[in-house]
């Protein structure tokens, strides 16, 4: 298991420099916004992966809720917090596109307001994992995650029901898009992927971890509460 | 180009920034159960 995830991260590393190549080397400039444009394949290949690993939460948490299931739970935990860091990406990388090409930072567009308010809830439910003492936190937690994963499809829809700021999706949305950048579009796409399915992995075994050191060392009190009655 | 070279290098710095937490919280981890051993 320890050379899977080595093998993993190395072949993820590689995928990130040839991503980061094509982004910035081989894919032609865009012609009505020029360079900015490149930040598209970072800004939407985060996107993809907070979305899912929201839907992995998604899972966990439904998987939770049935069975009771303790490493679903922690899965559940790793995947909100990665695919937070994730999502705050998207929310710092957007503004530094938007300024250039709409003259403004941000707008309460609705894609924009509805992927802000992802974000928001992801947050909550980290918070409420962190500061609950209560017994019920993973199943409260649970039932946050999956009324939170509704805003997942109401954040990609929206663009394609409503009118709003923010471009139509280039792929599958009519328009045309070069070769060269849909490949440097995959690569990242796939790049980011794997760099959070392996954070996501990490931070999922360090869960495992902590859970057996915290009843580790909660045995360890009840055995020296016993030794000194 | 400065929005660009801002936006990859703020992407870079977030995801550091959270693996290194990420690697000081194993590291603590690894001492507590390291003196549960001990004990």
């Amino acid at each position: 298991m320890k050379y899977a995830f080595t093998i993993f991260a190395v072949l993820t590393a590689l995928l990130l420099s040839y991503g980061l190549y094509q982004a910035l080397v081989v894919a032609p400039t865009e012609q009505t916004m020029g360079d900015v444009q490149r930040i598209f394949y970072y800004h939407v290949p985060s996107a993809w992966t907070a979305f899912c690993l929201f839907f992995v939460n998604l899972v966990a948490s439904i998987w939770y809720m049935v069975r009771r299931n303790l490493k679903a739970d922690a899965l559940a935990l790793a995947s909100a917090e990665v695919g937070v860091v994730f999502c705050t990406v998207v929310l710092v990388t957007g503004p530094l596109w938007a300024r250039p090409v709409w003259g403004i930072w941000w707008t309460w567009d609705l894609r924009l307001t509805l992927t802000l308010v992802l974000w928001l809830i992801y947050v909550a439910y980290l918070i409420l994992r962190k500061f609950s003492t209560s017994g019920q936190t993973p199943v409260i937690a649970a039932v946050l995650a999956i009324f939170g994963a509704v805003d997942v499809p109401l954040v990609y829809f929206s663009i394609w029901f409503f009118r709003t700021q923010h471009p139509q999706p280039v792929i599958g949305g009519g328009g045309s898009i070069d070769p060269r950048m849909l490949h440097a579009f995959f690569i990242n796409l796939i790049a980011f992927s794997c760099f959070g399915a392996l954070v996501c992995w990490s931070r999922y075994r360090f869960e495992i971890a902590r859970r057996d050191v915290e009843e580790r060392q909660a045995l360890e009190s009840l055995m020296e509460a016993g030794g000194a009655r | 180009m400065n929005y660009l070279f801002a936006a990859y290098a703020a992407t870079w710095m977030i995801h550091i920034a959270y693996l290194g937490w990420l690697a000081r919280r194993y590291a603590l981890l690894r001492r507590e159960s390291d003196e549960l051993n001990k004990r």
